[in-house]
This record gives structure tokens, sequence and C-alpha cells, in this order.
């Protein structure tokens, strides 16, 4: 079990926390002016990296929504951060 | 008796029986121990052969001495006799053997061996079908009896705990890490699978600081607890997981067992050595035993493993156990495989053979008969490198040793003592001095093995199957295992992996680091489930959601069942389901039915963005609502898929109470907060979920108003003022009541929203209130009988996970809505505007047999059928004297009055496709 640190809670076990996608994902709009493409690409295409990611988590306990950065293969958590600025 | 308990047999004060004979043996003794101590010598049959198997090892590394053990009645299959503590009245039964270990009638089957090679079953049982013969080889090699009693009770504890070191084992190099991190000023955790901490020298003498090894390993462990440090024995550490993360297994006297799940900063293995046999013909016969386990059953047991004992060795650790036994009376002959042999011992010896099929009664020695009740083995140790691998360490090979040793210390893990190879004292201890007596050279099986030659002794694989594997070009060590079976018995082939993937070296011409090891997972012992379930079992697995009433309705006679993960009254009345239910649904329609609402979801959203938050997560409009109005609606998903359904109350421009379904309440939540921190200033908006905080109890039918009106609530319930989809605020007992008329019957309804704490004054008001008006408690099935009369939806029954709202004929914000919302783009999708897309309709069933849920509707084309849809929703309606059916039928809403097959487990049914509504489509009876 990962051990993953909330910047508001501090480090908890990771059955605390869901993932909640990938950072920098913006969400294409107004619907009518986005294609078929850039949509399904939006509900379906994740990068998926070996390595380095940065990604988007909630901590249940808190409710708070913050940026991760870990390792997919290390498993080593460089760091978390409040989406509201600010980190831990 | 060859084996046998040396000097006062007075403390022999526990009973047990083996195979039905009586035996005693001492406190402290392991079912093992106390067999030796009787002079047992066949404890078991081998898996696959029968073969007799004697006891091997002493610890977790025992192959052979698989038990039953009944204790109290209750029977634990598959123990290892050599780590489970004899407890007195314990009943153990040998396993794969009938009616004894000793005389075993499938023992014939050993003479049948060499049609038995590996890969025989996937050969020989293709045809017609494995399954046809499975029973019979399952019967024939098989382990212990479950018992069906054995379901011990929820009560393992599952400890979390967290320290600066954790020491696995507790031997001279564990404590030595233990010692130097307390005086570092760490917090330590020091764990031995052992009742008694001290490791290798609970059997080997040593002198430290100044004491003997005991002596010093005691005043250790007493000096850490002393310090406020844990030190847990018979403690096993199984699993090591990520960010140093480590399970361990506690047995407790008398307790249930515990598991500790304990995150450290640095972990310290010391997990120690395991010792390796050698390979030479029949050397599976009971009597031949490692060299360390008899060290430890004498040092240890004060049991003496024979009288006549040949000591067959590769390396120098094997002098001293042949000292000990001697002291202890054994007469012992070194037969020292290696060129140079020191005094007395035989130089160069090659054991030829093994005598006596149900023990040891003579080996050949190069050419020479030596007569003997017992062999042991010193093949050169293994180091325990387990929980190292499993945590992703890599290992090379050491020559010097014949053994493979970590490479490099991991983040947060070390890895010290035998179980990095260290094996002197001198080493562990880091005083320095000369290099370790030890001087292994290794006799790895070669091609021409000449008779058969045990490498696993548990699923019985040969050095002959070893080289059928390496003819059949199942060379990496991989395939190997999954080809003989080799490692993947129970005991994880602890004694036999080195020496099979050396054997398979020395066929392929690799050397042994180019053979390389298989994978090490855990748990690194075989752990009861128990422990790894802890209390998260039956009720406590995924415990129910209870009712603030639940104790009133179960007086009321409430049959409780699950909705949505609440246990919530299914009806009242006792065992006849269907009569009660249709008897609440009647009196629902005719006078009054009061229901236990307070699982609906009361989800608050406030602050100045709260519209805007709302809006943006519904598929309808929500902010344009007059205040104290309600607005029924949909939630999708980003697919555009219906997630939930629930009505909406505007409080004011800055206030809203979303009310969804029962069972989506966490969902519905996590979406919104979702939303709101990704999309919106979370500083201008708020969700907070209050449902435990209401509960909501609903009067739904024609006289329901009357019963509201006699609570005196405080609110005017004139249709002008408080009409369908409105609310008001009143007060109930003093304390806040809010009534919302929304109904999910299609009869007049009133929902009554309190704080828990008033529920019950509540429900016995409205009880008393609806004395007159022959009022009836309902419970779910009614009125999910009801609704389905009226052809409400029920998301998640009457959708499934491509129902999107213009598949309900709801088009309306699809084709009007200007802003954006979760799900909109979905909508316009090409998948979406398919004209083959599945609606909800109403089934209108020909004939009085209520149809299947999950029937499919059917259609032949070319005198091929395919599926057209299927029933979601049935019942027998009450109110309509009919059956009633809800479901999601290809082209439906077109397809209004057609009439259609519908097909369930071989019977066939016909319904015309209807409106959803079977009962009152105008809606009068809101206001009546």
């Amino acid at each position: 079990m990962q051990l993953f640190s909330c910047p508001f809670c501090g480090p908890r076990d990771e059955t605390e926390f869901t993932f909640g996608g990938e950072a920098g994902k913006e969400r294409p709009e107004p619907a009518p002016d986005v294609s078929a493409e850039d949509w399904s690409k939006y509900l379906h295409r994740v990068g998926n990296p070996r390595g380095r990611t940065r990604e988007i988590w909630v901590h249940h306990t808190c409710g708070e929504y913050f940026l991760m950065e870990r390792d997919t293969v290390s498993h080593v958590v460089a760091g978390t951060q409040s989406l509201r600025g600010g980190g831990a | 008796m060859t084996s046998h308990r040396i000097g006062s047999l007075a403390a022999e004060t526990l009973h047990f029986t083996f195979d039905g004979t009586r035996y005693h043996g001492r406190p402290g003794d392991t079912i093992a121990s106390a067999l030796l101590a009787n002079g047992v010598r066949v404890v078991g049959r081998s898996f696959k052969y029968h073969r007799p198997r004697g006891i091997m090892g002493y610890g977790v590394e025992e192959p052979n001495a698989l038990v039953d053990v009944t204790l109290n009645g209750i029977t634990t299959p598959n123990l290892r006799a050599t780590t489970e503590a004899l407890v007195d009245g314990m009943i153990v039964r040998s396993v794969n053997a009938s009616p004894t270990a000793a005389d075993d009638r499938k023992g014939f089957l050993d003479r049948f061996a060499q049609f038995l090679p590996a890969g025989f079953y996937y050969k020989t049982f293709i045809w017609p079908d494995w399954h046809r013969f499975e029973p019979s080889i399952r019967a024939m090699a098989g382990l212990g009896r479950l018992d069906p009693r054995n379901q011990p009770p929820a009560q393992n504890p599952q400890i979390a705990a967290h320290c600066d070191v954790l020491v696995i084992g507790g031997g001279p190099a564990g404590l030595h890490a233990a010692q130097q991190a307390m005086g570092e000023g760490k917090s330590v955790m020091l764990v031995d699978d052992q009742p008694v901490i001290g490791g290798s020298l609970l059997s080997r003498s040593a002198e430290i600081d100044g004491k003997p090894g005991l002596e010093w390993a005691a005043t250790v462990s007493a000096d850490l607890q002393a310090n406020g440090h844990r030190v847990l024995t018979d403690t096993t550490a199984y699993g090591i997981y990520d960010h140093n993360l480590v399970a361990l297994w506690q047995r407790r006297a008398g307790q249930s067992d515990a598991q500790w799940r304990v995150r450290a900063k640095e972990i310290v293995l010391a997990a120690g050595a395991i010792e390796r046999p050698l390979i030479f013909p029949d050397n599976d016969r009971p009597g031949v035993m490692l060299a360390d386990a008899a060290l430890s059953y004498l040092a240890r047991h004060k049991v003496l493993v024979g009288r006549r004992i040949v000591l067959a060795t590769n390396n120098d650790r094997a002098y001293p156990v042949a000292d000990a036994l001697r002291r202890a009376g054994a007469a012992v002959t070194i037969a020292d495989l290696r060129p140079q042999a020191s005094d007395g011992a035989l130089a160069s010896a090659k054991i030829e053979a093994v005598h006596g099929p149900k023990g040891v009664e003579a080996v050949t020695i190069s050419g020479q008969r030596i007569a003997a009740d017992s062999l042991l083995m010193a093949g050169g140790l293994t180091p325990s490198v387990h929980l190292y691998c499993q945590a992703g360490g890599k290992l090379t090979y050491d020559e010097t040793i014949a053994a493979f040793v970590p490479r490099d210390d991991l983040p947060g893990i070390r890895v010290v003592g035998a179980a990095a190879g260290q094996y002197a004292l001198t080493e562990i201890l880091s005083l320095g001095g000369e290099p370790h007596p030890y001087a292994i050279a290794p006799a790895w099986p070669q091609r021409d093995a000449k008779g058969r030659q045990w490498v696993d002794f548990q699923n019985d694989v040969t050095v002959k199957d070893i080289a059928l594997a390496e003819r059949e070009n199942f060379r990496s060590v991989e395939h190997l295992k999954r080809y003989t079976t080799l490692g993947m018995a129970t005991d994880q082939g602890k004694t036999s992996n080195m020496n099979g993937l050396a054997t398979m070296a020395a066929l392929t011409g690799q050397t042994i680091p180019q053979t390389g090891t298989t994978t090490y997972r855990p748990p690194f012992v075989p752990v009861p489930f128990g422990v790894v379930a802890g209390r998260r079992r039956g009720e406590f697995f995924n415990p129910v959601r209870r009712l603030v009433l639940e104790r009133e309705h179960r007086d009321a006679g409430a049959v409780f069942r699950e909705y949505g993960g609440w246990l919530r009254p299914a009806w009242f009345g006792g065992a006849n389901a269907a009569a009660n239910i249709r008897r609440e649904a009647i009196a629902a329609r005719t006078t009054v039915g009061i229901l236990d609402g307070s699982p609906l979801g009361k989800i608050e959203v406030i602050g100045a963005d709260a519209g805007a938050l709302v809006d943006y997560n519904s598929y309808n409009t929500l902010s344009n609502l007059k205040p104290s109005r309600i607005r029924y609606g949909f939630m999708l998903t980003e697919s555009g898929v219906i997630y939930d359904d629930g009505v909406t109350s505007k409080i004011s421009d800055e206030h809203y109470v979303v009310s969804c379904s029962s069972g989506h309440v966490a969902g519905v939540v996590a979406r919104l907060e979702e939303w709101r921190q990704d999309r919106f200033d979370p500083a201008r908006v708020f969700v907070h979920n209050s449902t435990p905080q209401w509960a909501t109890l609903t009067a739904s039918g024609p006289n329901s108003k009357a019963l509201v009106a006699a609570l005196g609530l405080g609110v005017d319930l004139d249709d002008a003022a408080l009409p369908h989809m409105a609310f008001a605020d009143g007060q109930f007992q003093a304390a806040p009541a809010r009534v919302s008329r929304v109904s999910f019957t299609g009869d007049r309804s009133y929902e009554i929203a309190v704080p828990s704490a008033k529920a019950a004054s509540l429900l016995a008001a409205m009880q008393e209130a609806g004395k007159p008006l022959d009022a009836v408690l309902m419970g779910s099935e009614a009125l999910l009988l009801l609704r389905a009369e009226k052809g409400y939806v029920i998301a998640g029954k009457d959708t499934d996970g491509t129902t999107m709202p213009q598949d309900l004929g709801i088009i309306g914000p699809m084709q009007k809505r200007q802003n954006e919302y979760v799900g909109r783009r979905s909508l316009l999708t090409d998948n979406a505007q398919r004209p083959d897309r599945s609606h909800f309709v109403g089934l209108t069933v020909e004939g009085d047999t209520t149809l299947p849920v999950g029937a499919h509707g059917v259609e032949t084309l070319n005198s091929k059928r395919r599926s057209i849809g299927f029933v979601t929703s049935s019942y027998d309606s009450p109110t309509l004297n009919r059956p009633i059916a809800l479901g999601l039928i290809e082209r439906g809403m077109e397809r209004k009055g057609e009439v259609i097959d519908l097909v369930h487990l071989g019977q066939t049914f016909r319904a015309r496709i209807a409106e959803p509504c079977a009962f009152d489509p105008e809606g009068a009876r809101l206001n009546a």
C-alpha cells in the first residue's frame, strides 16, 4: 500500500485517495464547437506515461483535490500540491 | 526407536495423538519436536508418489511434515508440524495418507513413478476432457481435509504501527542492528518468527560482549523493551509492500492471530538463511534431515534425532553439529563431499544409496555400506532474501559461499547477517578479525545422476524431472517451475529452488547467475485468510447503513432488505411478502401510506455560485426555479449517460438542496465536489451532505393531506399556497420541519423532513394522526411497485450504462439549453443520435403472467433471432389488476402498440409496447 501526502492532512494510506485524472487536461467547450475527435480525446485518451507523471487525486477524508507528481514505475512520490497554491 | 529425548522424561506433561496413537510431549515442543521425541519417523506421504516421509527441517522450510490438527473439535488443515506449538489434547493427523502415514494404501503409486514424469497429467488426460479425471486425481494427490466447521469468528485485529527502524529477525545480526538503532535514539521494532529471541544463538554457542550468546540476546531484547521499543516474538514478516509497508502475522497464545501493518522509515532485513539439502539417490527417506534442524532439535528440545548418524556435508558448518551430536551420545560419521576432510571424516564421499523404505537403516558411501538410523545433510546456506526481492531488490551470485545475495541496499531497506551472506559472528557484529570459516564446495546434481534424487520434496520433483524439462526445452527457470511444479508447493521451494536452478544450470551448461531465480512474491509463509481479512468479514465486510428508526420499524413488524446500501423495511407484517406488499400498495392508493424516506439524499449547495454549480451538474436548468419550488431532473456523466435522477429544491438564489436517490448520495456529492474545485471558485460555493442529519417521512395517498394537516406543522397546506413541486418550512415540536410536495407514487404526497432526533416522535405522531384515516406503514417494495405503475424510472435499474435522457424522451434541454453542462457534448455524438437506440417503454403483457425481469425482447430476421432489449422492472399491479412491466427496447418509442415476443430461460411471452405510465397518465391524482 502506497503512502500519499495530502497537502492538507499529511501522509496517509493510499486507500484514502482516489485518482481524479491526469493533470492539465482541458475540457473542450462549448459543446457545439467541439469536434467529435477532440471530445473523444478528452473522454478516453490518457497518456499513461511510464515514469514521472502529474495527476489529480482526491483525499476522501478532507474532500480536497490536489496535484501529485509521482513515478508510475518506482512509485516514488515527488510531491503534492494544493490546487489553490501552496504545497506539502 | 531412533530419535529420542535425552535425560529425564518427567516434564512430558502434554498429551497428543498422531494418526491415532497416544504420545506425550513437553511445553515448548513443536508438534515436530514432540513426534521426534517419541521416535515417530514417518509423518506423511509425498504429494504425488505417496512416498513415506519424515521430518526434514526445523521451521518454515519444512516440506514434508504437513499435518491436520484438531483442537477442541475444530480441524485446521495443512499445518507445518515444525512451526506449530504443541498444545495439550491435540489430535494430529498426517495428510495425503490413509489410514496412517506409516501404512498408506496408496503407497503402491511409487512403483509406477517412471510412468508419472513431470507434465504427465498435462500430456495424458487431455482427451476427452480433463474435468472427467480431475476429481479422482485430486483425491489421489492431495493435502489435508477441510473442516466446514472451522469458521472462526472475525476477531483477528489488524494493527497499524510505525517506527524509525523495523528489524526483521531476532538473531545476532538483527539484535545488533536494533541495539545500534536504539543507541542512535531511533524508535525500534524487532520481530522474530520464533517464540524466543536469539536466532542461530538458540542452537549454536557463541560469546558476545562477554556473555553467552543466548544471555546476550535476552539482555538486548529486555533493553529494547525497557526503553519503550517493541519486540514481537511468534511474528512472521510475510510481505513487503510499497513505501516501506511490512505485513506481519503475529500468533498470540490464547488469542486470535493478529496482522500488523508496519510503516518503517528503515527496514533492516535480518531474516537469516536456510540450509539446503544435498542431492543423492533416495534423499527423501524418513530419517534424512537437515543438519541445522538436527542441531536445533537437540539444543532447543533435548531431542537427539538418531543414535548412529551419518552427516553428509560440503562445508565446514557441519563439524560443530557433529561435535554437539557426539556430546549428546550419538555415533556420528562425517561424509565430507569435499576432497579434503578434517580428522576422522570420510573425504570425497559420495552418497550412493540410502537403505530402508520406511526409515534410514544404512547408507552406502563411496561403495561402503554403513549402518545408520539417520542421515543429516549440510548442503550450504541459502540466504532468506525473499522480502528484499519482494521490494524489488536484485541478487548477485557469490561464488565463495555458493549463494545468491542482495546486490545493493534499497532505499530504506538494509540486509544484514546471514540474509546478506554474512555467516560469521565477527562479520555480523562488525568485530573485524578472521574471515568466516565456511569453505563450501557446492555439489550440484549432474546430468548422469543415478536413481531418483529429490530436489523438491513437497511436490515430488526429482533431478530426472528437471532433466526432462530441459530436454523438452522448458529451460527458463520460470518455465521449469511451471512445467515441473518445482518450488510451487506450500513451502514455496525454500529448500529446493536453489538446488533446482543449479541443476538446470548444470544441465544447460550455463552458469548459475545466467540461469537466475524465479520471482519472489508475498506471502513468505502460508498466512491464514482470517489474518488477512481481519474484521472485514460477515456483516462487517460491507456494512449496511442503518435508519434512525430501525428499531421502531422492527417493532412494527418490518422485514428488512438492503436497498442501495441501506437496510430498509421491504414490507411490514411478516412472512407473506406478496400479500403484505399488495395490502400496503392498495392502502397507499386508497387511503394513505407512511414511508421512511430518510436515505434520500439531502445535499446542500450554498454560496454565490450555487446556482451555476447545480446547473452545470444537471441536464435541466435549475437556477431559474422560484424559491420554495422543486424541479425533477437528471445528472449525467461526461459520456452523456444518466447517472442519477432526483429533485432539487431552491431555497434561495444562494442555497439549493439536491435530493438524489439514496444509493447515489456519496457519488453525487463527489461529482459536485469535483466540479466545485475544478471549475468554480471554491470560495464562492460549498457542498454539504446533510443526509444523515435529517429524517424524512412521507405520507402518500388521497388522505395524505388530512394526515399532514393533523400534525399541526404550521404550514399552509392549501394547494394554492403549497402546490405540487413546492415546499414550505414549518415546525414540529419546536424543531424545523420542511414539508415538500413531491411524489414517487403518482398520488398526492408530502415529504416531511425533521432533524433525526425528532424522527421517532414524528413517526408516532403520523401513525396517531393516520389512525382515523386507515393509514398503513409502507415498505420499499410497495413504493417500487407504485412508482412502476406510474412509469417512473429508477436510474441504474430501468437505465443501463448507455441510457441517455433522449432515450426517455426528454429532449428539451438537449435542444434548447445554450450553456455548458456535464455530458452535453456527448449527447450530440453520432452514437447518441443513432435511430436504433434503446428506449424506455412500458410493456403491456398479453395474458396474466408477470414478465420475468431480464426477459429479452426478440425479433427474428431471416430465421435469425436477436435481442431487441429487455425487461427492467415487472410487477403484478393490484391497482390495475394486471401485470405491468417496464423495459429498454430498441426504437421503443416509435414502436408503441407493436406486439413483441419475449423469452426467458426457455419460456416465451408476448407484450405490447406502451407508454411507461400505466396508471393515471393525466396526473390527476397528484392533486386528488
